[in-house]
């Protein structure tokens, strides 16, 4: 019985197949916007994902700066206020994991015929423990390294492909600025931070040989900024708490004047990017969710165009013995065979399309098992939804009325 | 005459009125008739006096507004659409003046549509078909459409269509009414042939009085009502001749 039904259903929609084509195209369409949009989504907060965990967890960014001179309130970063002793004693608060104070800037690095332009970081061994960063060769620098301010460097991935290619940079000299430093070991490679800047695109070397003997500062064993990871999530609010107080009385700021620096919460920022990320998400699946409620609403159009284009046709088959579920069911098959190939095709050109972005612009896709079901799901169900009105319609008729149609 | 109780259709003091936009239109009045298994009965009269509407309430296309329709002992009047549709199905064979069969289907699918609805297996549906289709002298044409062939083989599509659920029932309203006269013989030839070899019952709504003159009984309506009930050949001249 139903595989006559769905013989016939085909027929009737063999019998147009250009207007078969084109209400199957608005669930082509809302369909593959779906899953397409869905790849970005989600391929976007994964990529969001990925960047925090890459970040390193429960941190906090200490900034020089924001301080009041002459009335004159200064940007972040801009009078450098935090030395090495700060770092130190913050690591000595409670909760404290580790604490990284930095001192970054830029240089031309060389090795043989390659040179290459980068982010110098000056910064401690600690700094490896606060991004949980691990090395893909060689070893880290130690204490002793940051008391004599040695000339060594790790290299980034980007960096190391850039000056060395495919040959191992441990044991090299490199120059940096015409001194030459020895490569002590490679980063494992990080790929994109939130903000999208390369991470791998680094070398690290020792705090003090950058102040020092790399670029100099303007008011001795200064540092730009303090990375410190707090023992847990929980442990935060305590840990930020006690830097501001910690500064504060280091720095001997009067009580309600302005902090000359200022603490971030990375966590929480990193947390807040990846909730617009999730929002961003659902309303690009929302939007090309109502393509597939235009699709449906196409469907019932046509269906209802349908109905009245064929009630002699019901008519003859009521005369000989159609129930009206019978009708009913004919109608219904035929709206959710168009959704559910249109959705077919839909998911196909959804997917191909996914791709191809990715493969031309390079934009992060996420395509889940659960997407395309949902896509299905939500497509059978419209048929169904917008198939049932126009069906209903058809299986009402009263015998002799459709057969006397014209 | 046998009694009642045998009859294929009883018919009871028959009513139907159309609702219209100037109010109920009434057309068939008090009509009583009974129909005996393997008869043949001819409807005539005008235009307008109610063959049609009368057939389509015997063929359970359509309901009286008064009265007892019992049709195989069973009244119809207290059937529902899906019984309704039943009967249609299994009872009732249907011949129009239009053929009404579907365009887009070949002729043994047209064939084998009342099977469908009956939940026949496809290759028994169209093992029947094709026996049907060879009753009626068609076999060569099964795969063609029904506008690949001639009004006449139309019909004897349509025909095989209402023989294919073995009906106790033939209802045919002017089945000859498109056709011309070589073809019209041909059609009722074949009426008569499964009327008295088969013993189906048949009536059939006619203007001519040659077609009539095919059936055993002749009923003549006029303005809804029943002027004369009997034997073709005992008829009346008037009531016999061709109307319009
Ligand atoms: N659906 C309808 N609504 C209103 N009036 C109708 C309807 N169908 C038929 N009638 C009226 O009922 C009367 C009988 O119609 P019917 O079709 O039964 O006549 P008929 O005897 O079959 O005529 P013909 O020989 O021309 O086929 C006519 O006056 C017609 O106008
Ligand atoms: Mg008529």
């Amino acid at each position: 019985m139903t595989a006559a039904m769905l013989a016939e259903a085909w027929l009737a929609m063999g019998a147009n197949r250009l207007r078969t084509f084109l209400t199957m195209l608005g669930m082509v369409i809302g369909v593959g916007a779906v899953i397409l949009m869905l790849a970005i989504g989600q391929g976007t907060q994964r990529q969001v994902e990925e960047s925090i965990a890459s970040m390193g967890s429960n941190l906090f960014i200490i900034l020089s700066g924001s301080t009041t001179s002459g009335g004159l309130r200064m940007g972040s970063g801009a009078t450098p206020t935090l030395t090495l002793a700060d770092a130190q004693a913050v690591e000595e608060l409670p909760a404290v994991n580790a604490v990284a104070p930095s001192a970054p800037g830029t240089a031309q690095l060389v090795y043989g015929s390659n040179n290459w332009s980068t982010q110098v970081y000056g910064t401690t061994p600690a700094y490896l423990t606060v991004r949980a960063w691990t090395l893909a060769s060689g070893f880290p620098f130690t204490d002793s390294d940051i008391r004599s301010a040695t000339r060594v460097a790790l290299l980034g991935k980007t960096v190391v492909d850039n000056l060395f290619g495919d040959e191992d940079p441990v044991g090299k000299t490199i120059r940096i600025r015409s001194s030459p430093y020895v490569v002590l070991g490679t980063l494992a490679p990080k790929g994109q931070s939130l903000d999208g800047r390369d991470q791998d695109d680094t070398v690290i070397v020792p705090v003090t040989t950058a102040q020092r003997k790399l670029f100099g500062t303007q008011f001795a064993g200064t540092v730009r900024f303090i990375m410190v990871q707090a023992e847990s999530a929980e442990a935060m609010p305590a840990v930020e708490k006690s830097i501001n107080e910690l500064l504060r009385q280091r720095h001997r700021i009067r009580e309600g004047a302005d902090n000359d620096f200022s603490v971030r919460n990375l966590t929480a920022l990193a947390n807040a990017a990846a909730e617009t990320a999730k929002v961003m998400s659902l309303m690009l699946g929302a939007i090309a969710s109502i393509s597939l409620l235009v699709g449906g609403i196409g469907i019932m159009n046509i269906m209802l165009v349908s109905v009245t284009e064929r009630t002699r046709e019901i008519g003859i088959r009521m005369a000989i013995g159609a129930r009206g579920n019978d009708i009913l069911l004919q109608f219904l098959l035929e709206a959710i065979i168009i959704s559910i190939v249109g959705c077919l095709i839909g998911v196909g050109l959804g997917v191909g399309g996914a791709l191809a972005v990715n493969a031309f612009s390079g934009m992060a896709i996420v395509i889940t098992a659960s997407s395309i079901f949902l896509a299905f799901a939500v497509a059978a169900a419209v048929g169904i939804f917008f198939g049932w009105y126009p069906a209903r319609k058809a299986a009402a008729m009263k015998p002799i009325d459709a057969l006397r149609y014209q | 005459m046998a009694s009642p109780a045998a009859a294929v259709i009883r018919i009871e003091h028959l009513y139907k009125e159309y609702a219209t936009d100037a109010g109920p239109v009434p057309v068939l009045k008090d009509v009583s008739v009974n129909v005996m298994p393997g008869e043949f009965v001819a409807v005539m009269g005008p235009s307008g006096s109610g063959k049609s509407t009368f057939m389509n309430i015997l063929g359970c296309l359509d309901i009286a507004t008064g009265g007892r329709y019992v049709l195989g002992g069973r009244d119809v009047g207290t059937l529902n659409k899906d019984e309704l549709a039943r009967l249609r199905n299994q009872v009732i064979g249907f011949v129009f003046q239009g053929f009404n069969l579907l365009p887009r289907a070949s002729l043994e699918d047209n064939v084998a549509l009342p099977l469908i609805y009956r939940g026949t297996p496809r290759s028994e549906r169209l093992a029947r078909a094709r026996e049907m289709l060879a009753k009626v002298g068609l076999d060569a044409y099964h795969r063609s459409r029904p506008n690949q062939i001639s009004g006449g083989q139309q019909q004897r599509v349509a025909i095989a269509r209402a023989l294919v659920t073995q009906p106790t029932l033939i209802l045919a309203d002017e089945p000859t009414g498109n056709l011309d006269t070589a073809t019209s013989s041909e059609i009722m030839a074949l009426f008569t042939e499964l009327n008295q070899r088969d013993g189906i019952t048949i009536i059939l709504v006619t203007h001519e009085p040659d077609i009539a003159a095919y059936a055993q009984r002749l009923v003549r309506l006029a303005d809804g009502r029943i002027i004369y009930d009997g034997l073709v050949e005992h008829a009346a001249p008037e009531h016999t001749e061709a109307t319009s």
